[in-house]
């Protein structure tokens, strides 16, 4: 069984029908015993951070998740979910998870370059990534595959072995993160068509080790 | 780099498409959930529902379609039509749209933008604007008029002062749909992106006039919008997503050319 952490987010509904339609079983819930049972574990989320953090806190969802990523359980972060688990944001200000090291900054324009001022905020379509390795959850995917980002913040690691792959939009940033047995994406597997559902299918067969067999 | 988005948008009456639609090499067919779902594997990168239902019941069966096509397809998509609380958005979203878009109900009452962007995000909120070219008054100085109630009614808003209004109110992004253009299949009104695009610093989708993919070209080189509304275009079988893609990625546009 898949758990998809229910912290009051939104865009669980879309997640969950992803994995209907991969014909995988899954459930949304914010209770603990139940995430900590589950097989696997999807952190998925839009909204705000300093809310989202108050929500996990008061479901004690920030236990389970820590939990989750000591045990090995396989975990996938998404969108908010791959900025929560870094230890601050910009947005709201927040203390975050801290399960990777690093913080979470705001799109901001260079001075030095002006035509970066039309490029707009929130970075919203599709975009590519370049992938730094290889890894088991990104694999038979197309080389130009594109995927459907919506977001104003973005991960920045302290520690590159952490980054797993790249996006170019205003600035270089890291859009797909791997620590261990988690795996974490700024951009929205449920809404990237058919690369995004390998994505998940591969997920739903991880189990939790970082190289490729 | 960003790729910019070519979305078709279908028009639904009472659970069906308004007119059948027919693809290269196929029959007609009215169900909008078919032919999302044939649209998502031809590559659109999103696709826009513009419900025109009339009768009281609309919601229960445009919420229905939407749940439908949430389960099948695996691209953003937005609903619009007859959307006028939070509530209305509310139900929409949780049946598997991405985004909703209001129109006239915004105009009717400009709250339901902030309502709508604290509840769901601004992402959730795309401003749909039918726009009419006007005399340059003190009133209309852009010389762009808002019309509402699918282009009825005049407002005498600015459109250029709308558009930074619904930003400011916290839209997402912005329909812009160019009344005089529409239907005519003579290209967008390249005149107005530019002037909307280059004033607010959300994505604008163009909408009205594409009758060629180089229609498409025009709107979307130089940044005067973010992506390109289609309807007969592909509707009828002219033209293929692909092969509009391909036209544009030789041209130099990015586009999303795998799927």
């Amino acid at each position: 069984m898949i758990a998809i952490i229910d912290y009051n987010a939104g865009n669980l509904t879309s997640v969950k029908r992803a994995m209907d339609y991969l014909g995988k079983k899954s459930v949304i819930t914010g209770d603990y015993s139940e995430i900590s049972r589950a097989e696997r574990v999807i952190f998925p989320g839009v909204g705000a951070a300093g809310r989202a953090m108050s929500d996990l806190k008061k479901r004690k969802l920030d236990m389970a998740l820590k939990e989750a990523f000591k045990n090995k359980k396989p975990i996938l972060g998404i969108c908010l979910g791959t900025q929560i688990i870094m230890e601050t944001s910009e947005e709201n200000d927040t203390q975050c998870l801290g399960i990777i090291s690093g913080r979470v900054a705001r799109f901001v324009y260079d001075q030095a370059k002006p035509e970066d001022a039309k490029l707009k905020v929130p970075h919203m379509g599709w975009n590519s990534v370049n992938f730094k390795r290889p890894h088991p959850l990104f694999e038979g995917l197309d080389k130009d595959s594109e995927f459907y980002f919506v977001h104003s913040y973005y991960p920045v690691p302290d520690n590159p072995s952490n980054i797993l792959g790249e996006t170019d939009y205003i600035t270089r940033f890291a859009s797909v993160l791997a620590a261990g047995n988690l795996a974490a994406m700024q951009f929205h597997p449920e809404k990237s068509g058919t690369p995004g559902l390998t994505i998940l299918e591969n997920f739903s067969r991880w189990d939790g080790e970082d190289n490729v067999k | 780099m960003l790729s910019k988005r070519i979305i078709p948008c279908l028009d639904v009456r009472d659970g069906r498409l308004t007119k059948g639609i027919k693809f290269k090499g196929n029959v007609d067919i009215g169900d909008p959930v078919e032919i999302a779902a044939q649209y998502y594997r031809e590559g659109a990168d999103e696709i826009v529902f513009y419900d025109i239902t009339a009768s009281s019941e609309r919601r229960d069966i445009m919420i229905d379609t939407v749940r439908k096509v949430a389960e099948k397809i695996f691209i953003p998509f937005s609903v619009g039509g007859g959307i006028r609380t939070v509530e209305d958005m509310r139900q929409v979203l949780l049946a598997g749209a991405e985004k909703v878009s209001v129109n006239s109900a915004a105009v009717r009452n400009p709250a339901i933008i902030s309502e709508g962007a604290e509840a769901f995000g601004n992402q959730c909120i795309v401003l749909g604007m039918d726009v009419k070219k006007t005399k340059v008054t003190e009133q209309t100085p852009s010389g762009y008029e808002i019309v509402i109630d699918g282009g009825r009614t005049y407002t005498g808003l600015d459109a250029l002062e709308w558009a930074k209004r619904g930003e400011a109110l916290g839209a997402g992004e912005i329909c812009l749909n160019s009344i005089d253009a529409d239907g005519t299949k003579d290209g967008y009104e390249l005149n107005l992106n530019r002037l909307i695009s280059s004033n607010v610093n959300i994505p604008v989708i163009a909408s009205g006039g594409a009758g060629t993919p180089e229609h498409i070209f025009q709107v979307l080189e130089d940044d005067k919008a973010d992506a390109a509304l289609i309807a007969s275009m592909t509707h009828y079988g002219t033209y293929t997503i692909r092969e509009i893609k391909t036209y544009l990625h030789n041209k130099g546009i990015k586009v999303r050319m795998t799927w």
